[in-house]
């Protein structure tokens, strides 16, 4: 990193993330980071994002001063409605999440492990946490992608053999983006899948806190159109 | 005639509210919040509650002197909360709640938020206690009692009933049946389901008994005891739009 390698910027890893919806998902987007996988273009394919607080099928955030303020995503943000969208209250909208109606939920993350454990409610010394639908979501939700930073402000590996910080759940994560590149979660441990331009497998090693997985061919992180 | 649910003044529907009382509020993100009974209440003054909201303030789309629970926990009103957020989510974030929980001045509970919402809902359906799979395998799941279903394993929580809910309502007729607007709904009819006396403020003019279609009704009356209809601003709290807020809050600095 001392020649200041960035990698892929946010909205280049939730592209990327967004590419794995299939057709009819129904996708839940956790605040911060992930909420950028909702301007990809996904062309013919129907996406339906749902909300903790009860929205399902919501679009695009509004403009300035047309805001319905009645209307929030569950990072707070005004957004609009598909012409299939229904509202349900607190308790529905999280009997979809346990019932196993989400497909895939995009959360960020302060560490995940070599094992899919994942934490992104309490940092280091914090009192108290911020929990959110995180735990209900990475429970239950029939897919689990991370979208997060490679490493600390410190410079220290995101990506680790095991949590050091109290866990959300436990041997869950299917796929993690980074700035770095593409990691799979695999019953071997953690693989290098895609790799963002610019940077080598070494750098990616040499962020990484646990064992990375490395297949002969490792191509490029696939960019948007 | 039974008596009327229609309070003139939100002073009068919190008078009697006493102290060490378990208050649960609606809300998600300042949409469907309770803003004018926070104010009310603070104003009232009752102390040693335990408050129930998926937060402790109403995130980042509220006014900055809008009332939330940080009024009534800057009174030191608050004797714990139950929340999905007990910590702000970014470094640079801080929250009033924060001030007083690190020097132990308030007690707390942080539960998920599907739990939270089900643990209402539980209450209002008569239901003690349910298995969840959420925060299985971590820190919050430490010491409790789980059990495998289907080869499943899911943590035991409890209803969570409530003395009294505070919430907001798009409309309403004069027997208390209620409808919400968009994600208004959110917690509201939970924590009413939830609560032995519910207490709503209304967007619109209270409407005529039967003006809302039975089956167009989100809350049925059953569950709600008081109403007051919300002054237009400035005197009553709405959410505003960023470009109207400036203006509303200069007109309250010259009140």
């Amino acid at each position: 990193m001392s020649d200041g390698a960035k990698g892929l910027t946010r909205q280049q890893m939730c592209d990327r993330v967004a590419m794995e919806f299939q057709d009819g998902w129904v996708v839940n987007l956790g605040i911060g980071i992930p909420t950028l996988c909702s301007n990809f273009n996904f062309g013919d394919k129907q996406i339906i994002f749902h909300a903790e607080n009860g929205v399902i099928g919501y679009g695009p955030l509004t403009g300035a001063g047309r805001e319905d303020l009645h209307l929030v995503n569950a990072g707070g943000q005004h957004v609009t409605l598909n012409p299939e969208a229904a509202i349900v209250h607190h308790a529905d909208s999280f009997g979809i999440i346990r019932s196993g109606r989400i497909d895939v939920t995009v959360l960020g993350a302060y560490e995940v492990a070599e094992n899919g454990d994942f934490a992104n409610w309490k940092m280091a010394g914090q009192k108290g946490g911020g929990i959110g639908g995180a735990m209900d979501l990475a429970a239950c939700a029939k897919h689990v992608f991370l979208a997060m930073e490679q490493v600390t402000r410190r410079g220290q590996p995101r990506l680790v053999e095991r949590c050091t910080i109290p866990v959300t759940a436990r041997g869950v994560v299917d796929l993690v983006i980074t700035n770095y590149g593409l990691f799979e979660i695999t019953p071997e441990g953690m693989a290098l899948r895609e790799i963002a331009p610019g940077l080598s497998i070494d750098q990616v090693r040499a962020t990484t806190g646990c064992n990375l997985l490395i297949p002969d061919e490792v191509p490029p992180v696939r960019m948007r159109g | 005639m039974s008596k009327s649910k229609i309070y003139p003044s939100f002073a009068d529907a919190v008078a009697d509210i006493p102290d060490g009382s378990t208050i649960g509020f609606g809300g998600f993100a300042v949409v469907g919040m309770p803003i004018n009974l926070y104010e009310a209440l603070s104003k009232q003054g009752a102390k040693g509650l335990t408050c129930v909201s998926n937060g402790t303030r109403g995130g980042s789309t509220m006014p900055s002197d809008a009332p939330t629970m940080e009024w009534l926990i800057r009174n030191d009103q608050v004797k714990k909360v139950i929340c999905s957020f007990t910590a702000p989510t970014r470094a640079s974030q801080k929250l009033v709640f924060s001030e007083y929980y690190e020097k132990g001045l308030i007690d707390a509970e942080l539960v998920p938020q599907g739990t939270l919402a089900e643990r209402m809902r539980a209450a209002g359906a008569g239901i003690p206690a349910f298995y969840t799979p959420a925060a299985v395998g971590t820190e919050l799941a430490e010491g409790r009692e789980t059990r495998v279903f289907n080869g499943r394993e899911y943590l035991l929580e409890e209803a969570l009933p409530l003395d009294y809910a505070f919430i907001r309502a798009y409309q309403a007729d004069a027997f208390g049946n209620l409808r919400f607007r968009r994600s208004q709904r959110n917690f509201n009819p939970l924590m009413a389901m939830a609560a032995r006396v519910t207490i709503v403020e209304v967007e619109e003019d209270i409407l005529p008994v039967g003006a809302i279609d039975p089956d167009d009704v989100h809350l049925p009356g059953i569950f709600v005891h008081r109403m007051v209809k919300i002054p237009p601003p400035p005197e009553g709290w709405w959410p505003q739009r960023p470009a109207e807020i400036a203006k509303l809050e200069a007109d309250r600095n010259a009140r």
